[in-house]
């Protein structure tokens, strides 16, 4: 789950690491007066669930409140498209003001899982503000990692370490030290997947202080986060993911025609891929869960027609222990209350396999069955022609 | 023969009294599995499905001598009850929970670093060995007692893989769920090495998703050290770069995690990768008939 910037760094300063003063505002009218409170001058930058938005012009220094308030006049509706949010680009619905830092020196600081360590890592990078992803292909020798002992914590030395070689020293490198520290604090107590400073700056006046932030939380801690779901920004989200959401189903929007509705993760994306082998364009990813329920199966499918480009639609549920014909019945359903005439392809497996193709062929749906992977695909691209 | 169970495993189910827990025991007991007790701290000294309740796994393990547990605890006790079952001496524990915090995992991974127990999940469909033991939910009668292991990342997509193995003629020896979490217990190559010891394993089919790197240290491991064929398929390669496809594990970030990418590095390191989602079962047959080609060291 991600969140906007301004609530990433109220996080951060709520575990003692310093951020510029600044207000987040919903109209221009509020950006105007914001830009008062900071002096004139200031900084504008639009809030979306995404990196990139300086180059995609969602970031401005401006110089008096005037300035300012056009400015978000401009942003406020815009949809930015970075290299970070996909072509459909997020609209801006939320800006904040900051004041304008004088900036010295810009550094990159996150803590994210290593997963090939099963361990959290710390990540810090003199080559502040650009791409980490970029810096560490382009000079790896730039990018200083530490592996943090679940037992142990992170360190006072450890911390210290890094501080230094990012070049800092004196009494900044001991902020830099509590700062790192701090951070992993947020990490663990917030249950991050990733936390990210980028840039962490020295200020001219020879402050440490968190330019951009970034949280994500891990989806499966928030059981334990009440406060996160009043988070949510749920307008940086497509209204069907939200949906999908609300019944525990994996749903990912794409580009094609055909809407999938298959049971697991991986059986999900396999779908997809023979799908787009047979010359199919999948409109769709979502999974209902490996044991899929008939609740579930009647919801997805009303989450996949709402799609107004879906043409036709892909089942593949591989049953297992379930049974097929409680499948078929959560497929006829949904189908017929949302009067459904588009042609589906059912492939199941499972018990009552029989059964539940006999329910679907009675059901007066435009619908055929298949037993195999292969030929179901080729019978739902036949029939969209 | 087998890895990691069969029909001597003894298990105890940690999270028996819930609703899944109770379903899968009764599901696997039916397969033939030997359940000798159930785990849910508050209820030890029922009886339930006449198999004996305990509050503790270290009760469960004392009067029933258990050597394996099969996990179904929800998600805020999953990885204490991960724990419990290393602290009680188990040899292995299956955890079928979903939703796992990674916060809770990472010390449960440190911990098991340093003990004896091996563990097989979280959120995985669980390990099966065809006609004499199952601990798991995966779906019993689509598996034939054979000599092809089976490791997977993913759950139906390991259905699908089996079966079109079992409708090809090939039957399983055992089939691995290792999971689709960020951390998981035993990873590719930690159970292609019991493969590779295992006299009843004459080939190994693989089944990754894109995310992380596991196919592909996997790739490098078999290319220097695996006596048999492997084959393999990789879901995901019409995935979108930062959608994270329903698994934690599942998303390409940074250019990272591409399907071609394993694809390619398998490919490179001998594994006969299928080329669709229908081909599993015929990659497996090619990858058994074509063993002595490719870069197969020792054979």
């Amino acid at each position: 789950m991600n969140i906007h910037e301004y609530q990433a760094k109220e996080i951060l300063n709520s575990f003692g690491i310093p951020i510029p003063r600044g207000r987040v505002a919903l109209t221009a009218d509020q950006v105007e007066r914001a830009a008062k409170e900071m002096g004139g001058r200031c900084v504008v930058k639009a809030q979306i669930y995404a990196g990139g938005r300086g180059k995609a012009g969602g970031v401005k220094l401006v110089h008096h409140p005037e300035q300012a308030q056009e400015y978000a006049k401009e942003l406020f509706g815009k949809t930015l498209v970075t290299p970070q949010t996909g072509p459909e680009g997020l609209r801006v619905r939320r800006i904040l003001v900051e004041e304008a830092v004088e900036i010295a020196r810009e550094f990159y600081l996150s803590i994210t899982l290593d997963r090939s360590a099963s361990r959290y890592v710390l990540i810090a990078s003199a080559e502040g503000g650009m791409e980490i992803e970029e810096v560490a292909s382009k000079t790896p020798e730039k990018i200083h990692t530490l592996t943090i002992d679940p037992f142990l914590g992170l360190r006072s030395y450890q911390a210290r370490q890094i501080a230094l070689q990012l070049g800092l020293s004196g009494s900044v490198c001991e902020d830099c030290v509590n700062l790192i520290q701090n951070l992993y604090r947020v990490c663990l107590e917030k249950d991050c997947a990733l936390v990210e400073i980028n840039p962490l700056v020295v200020t001219r006046a020879g402050w440490l202080m968190a330019m951009d932030a970034k949280i994500t939380f891990d989806d499966n801690a928030i059981f334990r986060h009440r406060e996160y779901p009043d988070m949510m920004d749920y307008s940086q989200l497509d209204p069907l993911e939200i949906n999908a959401g609300k019944y525990d189903l994996a749903y990912i929007k794409l580009s094609g025609s055909i809407g999938c509705l298959v049971n697991g993760a991986g059986l999900a994306m396999a779908t997809l891929d023979v799908l787009k082998e047979y010359g199919g364009e999948p409109a769709n990813f979502l999974d209902v869960g490996g044991g899929a329920t008939r609740e579930k199966v009647a919801e997805a499918f009303k989450i996949i027609l709402q799609d107004a480009d879906v043409k036709g639609i892909f089942v593949n549920i591989f049953g297992g222990i379930m049974r097929c014909d409680v499948i078929a019945h959560g497929i006829i359903e949904a189908a017929s209350e949302v009067n459904c005439t588009l042609p589906i392809v059912v492939r199941m497996d499972g018990s009552q396999v029989e059964e539940g193709k006999r329910l679907l062929t009675e059901s007066g749906l435009n619908v055929q069955c298949s037993d195999n992977l292969g030929d179901a695909a080729s019978k739902i691209v036949g029939m969209l022609g | 023969m087998s890895i990691l169970i069969n029909n001597s495993s003894r298990i105890v189910v940690q999270g028996i009294t819930g609703r899944s827990g109770l379903f899968h025991t009764q599901q696997c007991r039916e397969y033939g599995s030997n359940i000798v007790a159930g785990v849910t701290p508050g209820k030890g000294g029922i009886h339930i499905e006449g198999i004996p309740v305990f509050n503790t796994v270290a009760e469960a393990v004392k009067y029933t001598n258990a050597n394996v547990s099969m996990i179904f605890v929800p998600p805020p006790g999953a990885a204490d009850a991960i724990l419990e079952s290393a602290a009680a001496g188990l040899e292995l524990a299956v955890c079928i929970t979903e939703g796992i915090p990674v916060r809770d995992m990472v010390p449960v991974k440190a911990v098991l670093k340093q003990s004896k127990m091996r563990l097989v999940g979280p959120n995985c469909p669980g390990v099966i060995t065809p006609g004499e033991c199952k601990i798991g939910i995966m779906p019993g009668h689509i598996h034939k007692p054979g000599k092809i292991g089976v490791v997977s990342r993913s759950g139906t997509l390991t259905y699908e893989a089996v079966k079109q193995l079992t409708d090809v003629g090939l039957g399983q020896s055992t089939c691995v769920g290792i999971g689709g979490d960020p951390i998981i217990g035993m990873n590719f190559i930690d159970v292609l090495k019991l493969f590779n010891e295992d006299p009843g394993t004459e080939g190994v089919f693989m089944i990754g998703e894109i995310g992380g790197s596991a196919e592909e240290d996997a790739a490098h491991w078999i290319e220097e050290h695996m006596k048999k064929p492997v084959a393999a398929f990789i879901a995901g390669v019409t995935a979108p770069p930062g959608k994270r496809m329903g698994h934690a594990g599942a998303i390409i970030t940074g250019g990272k995690g591409k399907a071609e990418d394993k694809i390619r590095t398998l490919t490179e390191c001998g594994v006969t990768v299928a080329s669709s989602p229908t081909k599993m079962g015929e990659a497996m047959q090619i990858a058994i008939g074509s063993r002595h080609n490719g870069k197969k060291k020792s054979d």
